[in-house]
């Protein structure tokens, strides 16, 4: 018998994973920039 | 090329260019994916799943575009000693893994319904879990040389190098062995794809290449940051200690 699958479903859970990944990897990016730059600027005013 | 290897320049270039690549980068993949999901037609044989391509394709190109970075700064590192190069390769390594992580997750959702298998051994698929591997290696021993101290170390530029021996496996895997994997559909000039497909495709990989190119910037940024926040305070503290000392 033939298997029956939603092709949507495996669509969604595509874009689901792909598009998480990308967004918090740019998140993650941008946020560890910021910290990274307020050190510095914190360590030239000490 | 080698004036942008001067830091202050770089900093200069970067601030404005890092949220431009991120902001542009993140409108046009998600109008790309949103046309690839609601306006692109499905596909005869494929159906619905066709619509993983706009995903797939782009992920599977910056996989290996990271690679192609972190060789071509290596090779800079290696013959010119660029003080940003080590620094650029860095900065390409987790984004070129997350998206071939992306692209072989991707990949298998799609070839369950496709080919009825999540994953097949073969040359294209193979090759490209080694690229995820030969990331986290590459990323394993920066790490392991920074904190041994050695930031101007040549392993992970030599590394590098030899890493890019599995661009061309990759590429050519699917005419050289017989793989359940599709020819290439995009060669130089030529392309196999209806414009349906292919304009909603084009546009995603031009989204992703400037968000990719906006997260090499801001980890280059960081990687800078914290280099220059680690200098000042070890000489702050080595003015300190001279200061200190009794004689």
């Amino acid at each position: 018998m033939r298997e029956v699958v939603d092709a949507w479903t495996f669509v969604i859970v595509a874009y689901g994973l792909g598009v998480g990944a990308t967004l918090g990897m740019v998140a993650w990016s941008w946020t560890a920039m910021r910290r990274a730059e307020k050190r510095r600027d914190a360590s030239r005013k000490r | 090329m080698h004036g942008l290897a001067n830091p202050a320049r770089f900093l200069r270039l970067a601030r404005w260019l890092t949220p431009t690549c991120l902001v542009a980068g993140l409108v046009l993949a998600t109008a790309a994916l949103a046309w690839g999901l609601f306006v692109a037609p499905a596909e005869q044989l494929q159906g619905e799943t066709v619509r993983i391509m706009y995903l797939h394709v782009p992920s599977a190109w910056l996989g290996m575009a990271g690679w192609m970075g972190i060789a071509g700064a290596s090779f800079a590192e290696l013959v010119w000693r660029h003080p940003l190069a080590g620094i650029a390769a860095r900065a390409c390594a987790v984004p070129g893994a997350v998206f071939t992580a992306v692209c072989l997750a991707t990949g298998s959702i799609w070839g369950r319904p496709a080919w009825g298998t999540w994953w097949v051994w073969d040359g294209r698929l193979t090759s490209m879990l080694v690229l995820l591997f030969l990331y986290l290696g590459w990323i394993a021993l920066s790490r392991a040389s920074e904190d041994a101290g050695q930031g101007q170390s040549a392993a992970p530029a030599i590394f590098g190098l030899l890493g890019a021996i599995n661009i061309p496996i990759i590429h050519y895997s699917v005419l050289w062995w017989k793989t359940q994997h599709q020819p290439p559909s995009i060669t130089a000039g030529q392309s196999a794809i209806a414009g349906d497909f292919l304009w909603p495709l084009m546009i995603a990989m031009l989204g992703f290449t400037l968000i990719f190119g906006g997260v090499v910037l801001a980890r280059m940024r960081a990687i800078l940051a914290d280099q220059q926040a680690e200098a000042r305070l070890r000489r702050k503290a080595l003015d300190a200690g001279n200061f200190e000392a009794p004689f």
